[in-house]
């Protein structure tokens, strides 16, 4: 079975000609989640907008069969739905649903249409009667499940959530691990919360300067590079 | 932070929040068009218009002591133009001058404060205004809280270090402190907006913001509107025809 997104000898330099990426190969299969892990700067963000055409370097990039390329660009933001770090980015329309409207909009879909899916995804992430808000009124973790609605009411194949847990509690955490749990599609985690991953992924990705340096089983990936002592830390907390 | 307050006073549910927001628009540009064609008899006129607004607002459930003083924001401006008028020897047209912009802010203001910014957008959108603008002016309406929040990052960050306004022991110092918040506001905005576009991008956006609103225009916004452009020329009229 074909993966849903495949990687080959992808590089990246930045405009200044700082060295991003170094030849990275990766596959997703349908169902998964990954983990990507890695110090600060090692090329798991610049990596994750490569893979719907938000940079663009060398190498091939191919998302459901479909190569990412400016003409396939549409589909491809449709099949690969990025949460990003800070939602402050992410949520900038007056209320809540006319952000979770957003996408839909953008792909061509009737306002009542646009307006039933994004209610069913503010729905899915437990913030339905939130949707006459303004954004800037809900919490951090609010804002990250509305983020998350925004990117479900595209109905993608694959979700990239970079660094999912950032400014969330541990309640928070926790409720997104379970919202994430239940969401079908394919995942791809960039974080340092070695403990979400562990909890989330069935696979972690290493990233080091610029390039896979080991992928494998999370556990064994924070052992062989010495990202165990959060897993031990978390352990030793009451 | 006035955008706040005026955002909460827009999500409002008087009748006059209710009406299609070109009916609005069309009524404030001919509000704007009677006073400022107004010479004769200025300061009877703009005590009409004065309390035209002000039942507007009273009628809208405004505050109306908030809504004043939020329109006070133009004076300063042109209090520049009164001096130059002043010293040019002609301080009617300096008085002139500032009751119809402070008349006008507050008309702006009237309509704003009723009309939630999307609404007000579209409206505009549906009456030709170019696109591009109405986009920049959601964004800026948009990240002004995001900015104003990160500014008070930024002075509550300074503080924790001790810095006051008052430890500078000069103007220049003052100006110096400020100028270099200021920039790095501007680099954090700059940041801002990259990311911003780029979350756009992801979602699909090409250009072309479509929004979930459809406008209605009804038989009580024709009535409205018909009422609100009656209500300014009637009253210029009826005080210029006074003997």
């Amino acid at each position: 079975m074909a993966p849903l997104v495949e990687v080959r000898n992808l590089r990246f330099r930045y405009e200044d000609g700082t060295p991003a990426l170094n030849g990275v190969d990766f596959r997703l299969e349908a169902g998964e989640t990954v983990a990507l892990l890695g110090p600060n700067g090692s090329g798991k963000t610049t990596f994750v907008m490569h893979l719907n055409g938000l940079l663009e370097g060398e190498g091939a990039v191919e998302v459901c069969g479909l190569p990412v390329e400016k003409r396939n660009l549409a589909a491809i933001r449709r099949k690969v739905g990025i949460v990003f770090q800070d939602s402050e980015s992410q949520l900038f329309m007056p209320t809540v649903l006319e952000d979770v409207a957003f996408g839909p909009l953008n792909l061509g879909m009737s306002r009542e249409r646009a307006e039933e899916v994004a209610r069913a995804a503010l729905e899915t992430v437990g913030m339905g009667a939130a949707a006459g808000r303004p954004p800037y009124h809900l919490s951090a973790g609010e804002k990250k499940k509305v983020a998350i609605a925004g990117i479900l009411a595209m109905e993608p194949e694959v979700l990239v959530l970079d660094e999912p847990t950032t400014f969330l509690d541990p309640p928070g955490q926790r409720a997104l691990a379970g919202l994430l749990n239940h969401l079908p599609q394919a995942k791809i985690l960039v974080t340092h919360d070695v403990p979400f991953a562990q909890s989330m992924c069935g696979r972690a990705v290493f990233f080091q300067n610029g390039a896979i340096a080991g992928q494998g089983p999370v556990e064994e990936i924070v052992v062989r590079f010495g990202w165990d002592f959060a897993l031990g830390w978390s352990k030793s907390r009451p | 932070m006035h955008h706040v307050v005026l955002e909460r006073w827009s999500r409002g549910a008087s009748v006059l929040h209710r009406r299609d927001p070109r009916a609005k628009l069309a009524a404030l540009v001919v509000f704007l068009i009677v006073l400022a064609t107004a010479h004769r008899d200025l300061a009877a006129v703009g005590a009409a218009m004065f309390l035209l607004l002000a039942g507007a607002l009273v009628w809208a459930r405004i505050p109306l002591a908030g809504a004043l003083a939020r329109a006070a924001v133009v004076l300063p401006f042109s209090l520049l133009f009164v001096g130059v008028c002043w010293l040019a020897g002609d301080p009617a047209r300096g008085a002139a001058l500032l009751l119809k912009s402070y008349l006008s802010a507050l008309a702006v203001l009237t309509v704003v404060s009723t009309t939630p910014l999307p609404l007000l957008l579209r409206g505009m959108e549906s009456v030709g205004a170019p696109r591009f603008l109405l986009m920049v002016a959601q964004f800026l309406y948009r990240y002004l809280f995001v900015i104003s929040e990160e500014a008070q990052h930024m002075s509550k960050a300074a503080a924790s270090r001790g810095a006051t306004l008052r430890g500078a022991t000069s103007g220049s110092e003052r100006f110096h402190a400020a100028a270099g918040a200021l920039a790095v506001l501007f680099a954090r905005s700059y940041g801002r907006a990259e990311d911003i576009h780029r979350a756009m991008l992801a979602r699909g956006f090409l250009g072309r913001f479509r929004t979930l609103h459809t406008l209605r225009f009804g038989r009580a916004d024709g009535v409205f509107l018909a009422l609100a452009v009656l209500a300014p020329v009637a009253l210029r009229a009826a005080i210029e025809r006074m003997p």
